[in-house]
């Protein structure tokens, strides 16, 4: 099925954990123009926080480095986010997506593939060790209409 | 202040508002963490009444109390979990470890009257 873009915004930021709130706050407020409810909302900020939060602690856990945020809504309310990092890359992508593995200790839960996948419609994990890491998330918005 | 403790009969209440982040929760867990070193309660409350936001780090944070708790033999309660809050819980199998309460519908339908931006 073929999406019709009608909107885009592009972010790049440094990857220090006060910009968790920023991004999930900008990309919240770019899908707000599809009238989404305050539940879909919740879920697409949920999800951002959770794939900028890996950029930050998985691709430059010792250095700094750029977040790029591509959000781009389409005319069947289809928001469509790209998380990408040019951080150190996931080794085993299926072994990061499964539900309570965390590389970090115990303090993290190791749920954050699991709540983007439950959150949103679709999520796709593009990576390459030393390259980086590419997150997308799909959510149609039905929206307040409905 | 993100946390406000109390103690009284056996219980350490942390009442948590605002965001919590992988950003905000490591103040979070500082100031909980000292007062549970201090007063080693027999049951932890984390109370996420006032908790506009979360994400899977506050379940991080759950679960790192508990394994504190395990260790001298306290018991831990989640209490007034968004719909939301309950889902996340729910996807890490904290409900086998903690007691988790969701906020009622009566609670639910007084937030339903305020907007977020």
């Amino acid at each position: 099925m073929k999406h019709t873009l009608i909107n885009q915004v592009k972010l790049e930021m440094d990857s220090r954990s006060v910009n968790e709130g920023f991004a999930r706050a900008a990309v919240s407020a770019f899908a707000a123009q599809l009238d989404p409810t305050v539940e879909e909302l919740t879920d697409i900020k949920t999800a951002v926080s959770e794939a900028v939060t890996n950029c930050i602690v998985h691709a430059y856990p010792d250095t700094r480095g750029k977040i790029t945020l591509w959000v781009r809504v389409y005319g069947d309310g289809l928001v469509r986010i790209l998380v990408k990092d040019r951080g150190c890359g996931i080794a085993d992508i299926a072994k990061a997506r499964e539900p309570l593995y965390s590389s970090l200790g115990e303090e993290r839960a190791g749920l954050g593939f699991a709540v983007m996948e439950s959150f949103m419609d679709k999520l796709s994990v593009r990576s390459r060790a030393g390259a980086g890491t590419s997150v997308t998330l799909e959510k149609r918005i039905k929206g307040r209409a409905q | 202040m993100p946390v406000q403790l109390h103690y009284e009969k056996c219980r350490l209440t942390a009442f948590l508002s605002g965001e919590i982040d992988h950003h905000s929760a490591a103040a979070l867990r500082g100031q909980i963490d000292q007062s549970m070193m201090k007063l080693h309660p027999p049951t932890l409350v984390l109370d996420f009444g006032e908790v506009s936001f979360m994400d899977s780090s506050a379940v991080g944070l759950v679960m790192g109390r508990y394994k504190q708790l395990c260790a001298y033999g306290g018991e831990l309660e989640a209490v007034n979990l968004s719909p939301v809050a309950y889902r996340m819980m729910q996807l890490s199998g904290l409900q086998a470890l903690a007691r988790l309460k969701p906020k009622t519908p009566s609670e639910l339908g007084a937030e339903k009257e305020k907007t977020y931006v």
